[in-house]
């Protein structure tokens, strides 16, 4: 099999890496790949490339590829569990289960994010605060490890290996199959409540009362506002129906070239925000959205990473716990609205339990996650709020992060010596590594 | 269209690349059962797996090498008792670069062995069971390569120039049956054998490749290219005189 250089770029368009790039469209592909590097080649897996900073590139790597590895290799209908090769998007899972009866368990704010990637970052959906992380639902997890072993790890074979994949940003190995079991559920909508929300208090207010009665809640934040309508946003908490003959294909718009750095300021955005807030009547209203409309917005316009210009963005987010989340929330907000990031995607949503995986990022608490143009103040800004959610007892989203230091990190996920330690086990020479492991020291502290 | 329905099976030979993966999903979408014949047993279990999860049509895995005439022949006497129409996708190729090949003599033999030799003799063994059961259909997917020789690819090339031969000849006795021979010359698809070879443009995808193949099939198309437009790319190519064409390095 032969290789292909590349650069792989991360989403927000700000870290890049130079990379040596293989696509393995079968199994021994994938296990050759691995084994034939040189001893000091640095392996990671990548998959849509969907995430925001340097999680899935390592520089003068050699990049494994999953897009070809898109199978579906059984379903068992009557306990409901699927098995799907890591390169399956959460796109493609839907259109499989929805056509007989169930639904993904979690999906992620893009449908164009792989399995494996989920896996990795243990991601959480609109449905977090019920049905918890992606890991929950996972019953088994093929891998090759750095050896070129292939190894099944479920809750009770290899269960450190398990726990320390899911969530484990690609460091255990490469993952081969997944097992998932579905949410036994027909549906291809939802009913949804939007209210229009003046502050933060009654946005908090809000999420606390929807958590629990909800299956979905999400909240959208005008990250510009300041003073008394600090927070003032859009609430939806939201149950999945059945409509019959209920279709929603729409074409995606594109962005088609990386748009100009002046595009989203400050004015444009503020702008944006205000038609987007004034979309929800005063008091609110109820309607009925597609499945994949309602959980994949930003899927709607392709590229979209590119309205923010040459030098990308960040993304931040965070986790607060319940008992800090109001004031944390609260200074975040007004350090963000003093800077005043050109940022038109804030979004504010409660947490239920903590995620199965050793370096899972979600706990009960309050998720803040905004995107912050990567020019000006902007790197400043985000270690400022990293630095915050210190803190106030949270943690920062790996998935989305480019500028945590390795001292903070360490800090926010209080299993990293167990996860050490399972990766000092399964791959003591560290073959599998990503930039985002050199600059947190995930392995060497 | 109507004469392609009625055809139960399709066997892919060499169903463990991209573009057989993407035939079988292809056949299974129009109904059809897939027989997936090819070297990687493991693998091809895994795309039978894909294909019976996702679609209500039946997928069975066969073992084949294009090299290993006795995997032929079992082949062959699986498909004995057959009764109706059959599909015969043939993709398998091997493309060593040609550099290597001038230094190997053995790997152009090989080259020529895969993908002359070894498509002629499943062919040729299909061939009597194809013309028991008339109305089936055989697509095969050559290359532009075969259109004229060039420095980069001749070996590859000349083989895939006697296959398209050895299909005219073979589209004229199985017209005589009812049955029916496509050929499809490949220009750039995006698979495990391009990935990483520098100067490809206008890469299409494997899916699309597939569809293509499945759907002319099915028209009942003798020769075609996919994509298209390599039919004129290879038209000014062909028209280049011979005295020219020697110094140039494509």
């Amino acid at each position: 099999m032969k290789p292909k250089e590349l650069t792989i770029t991360s989403w927000g368009q700000s870290q890049s890496a130079e990379m040596t790039a293989f696509r393995p469209e079968r199994l021994s592909a994938v296990i050759n790949a691995i084994r034939e590097q040189s001893e000091d080649t640095r392996i990671i897996a990548c998959g849509a490339g969907r995430n925001y900073g340097d999680l899935g590139m390592r520089q003068k790597g050699c990049a494994i590829l999953s897009s070809r590895m898109d199978r579906f290799l059984s379903f068992d209908e009557r306990c409901g569990v699927v098995a799907v090769e890591p390169g399956i998007t959460f796109a493609e899972l839907y259109a499989f289960t929805s056509n007989r009866g169930f639904l993904p368990p979690v999906v992620p704010g893009t449908g164009l994010v792989t399995l494996g990637g989920g896996v990795a970052s243990d991601i959480h959906g609109k449905n977090h605060d019920s049905q918890g992380c992606l890991g929950e639902h996972i019953e088994w997890l093929d891998l090759i490890l750095a050896s070129g072993e292939p190894v099944r790890a479920t809750r009770t074979e290899h269960p450190e290996l398990f726990s320390a994949t899911i969530g484990g940003c690609g460091l255990t190995g490469v993952i081969s199959a997944i097992g998932l079991k579905l949410q036994k559920l027909r549906a291809n909508a939802v009913r949804a409540r939007e209210w229009r929300v003046k502050d933060l208090d009654q946005f908090l207010d809000l999420m606390q009362e929807h958590r629990k009665s909800s299956a979905y809640t999400v909240g959208w934040v005008d990250a510009l506002q300041g003073g008394r309508m600090l927070g003032r946003g859009i609430f939806q908490a939201a149950v999945p129906v059945f409509v019959d003959g209920y279709r929603t294909r729409r074409t995606p718009f594109n962005i088609p070239f990386t748009c100009p750095d002046i595009t989203l300021n400050p004015y444009s955005v503020r702008a944006f925000n205000a038609i987007y807030y004034r979309r929800v009547p005063i008091n609110g209203r109820e309607r009925t959205l597609g499945y994949e409309a309602f959980h994949h917005p930003l899927d709607k316009v392709l590229n979209w990473n590119r309205l923010y210009g040459e030098k990308g963005f960040f993304q931040f987010q965070c986790v607060l716990p319940d008992e800090s989340a109001r004031t944390g929330i609260r200074q975040m907000l007004e350090r963000i609205s003093n800077a005043r990031a050109a940022s038109f995607l804030g979004v504010l949503k409660t947490f239920g339990k903590e995620g199965l995986g050793d370096l899972s990022f979600p706990r009960s608490g309050v998720t803040l996650s905004l995107d912050i143009p990567a020019r000006d103040e902007g790197c400043e800004l985000v270690k400022c709020l990293d630095a915050m959610t210190l803190d106030h007892g949270g943690r920062v989203y790996l998935a989305k992060d480019a500028t945590l230091t390795p001292e903070r990190f360490a800090l926010m996920y209080p299993k990293l010596d167990k996860f050490r330690e399972t990766l000092s086990r399964y791959d003591p020479t560290g073959v599998f590594d990503s930039d985002l492991a050199q600059r947190l020291k995930i392995r060497t502290g | 269209m109507t004469t392609g329905k009625a055809i139960k099976t399709w066997v892919i030979l060499g169903a463990s690349s991209s573009i057989g993966r993407a035939f079988a999903r292809a056949a299974a979408t129009a109904g059809a059962n897939v027989l997936l014949a090819g070297r990687d047993n493991e693998d091809l279990e895994r795309i039978a797996g894909d294909i019976s999860t996702q679609f209500s049509v039946s997928a069975n895995c066969v073992s084949f090498d294009a090299l290993d005439v006795r995997t032929h022949e079992i082949l062959r006497d699986s498909l004995a008792f057959s009764d109706g129409p059959i599909g015969v996708f043939l993709l398998f190729g091997f493309m060593p670069d040609q550099i290597e090949i001038d230094v190997d003599h053995k790997l152009g033999r090989q080259t020529i062995d895969v993908n002359y030799t070894g498509a002629v003799s499943i062919l040729s063994h299909l061939a009597p069971v194809l013309e028991k059961n008339p109305g089936s259909r055989v697509v095969v997917l050559t290359s532009v390569s075969g259109d004229r020789g060039r420095l980069k690819n001749y070996v590859y090339g000349s083989a895939k120039a006697g296959l398209n031969v050895y299909l005219q000849g073979l589209r004229a006795r199985l017209w005589r049956t009812g049955s029916h021979v496509a050929t499809v010359k490949a220009g750039f698809i995006d698979t495990d054998m391009t990935f990483g070879v520098p100067g490809l443009f206008l890469v299409a995808t494997p899916t699309a490749c597939a569809e293509a193949c499945l759907s002319l099939a099915y028209k009942g198309r003798e020769v075609a290219y996919f994509p298209w437009f390599w039919r004129y790319i290879m038209l000014i190519i062909r028209t280049i005189p011979e005295c020219i064409f020697k110094k140039m390095s494509i």
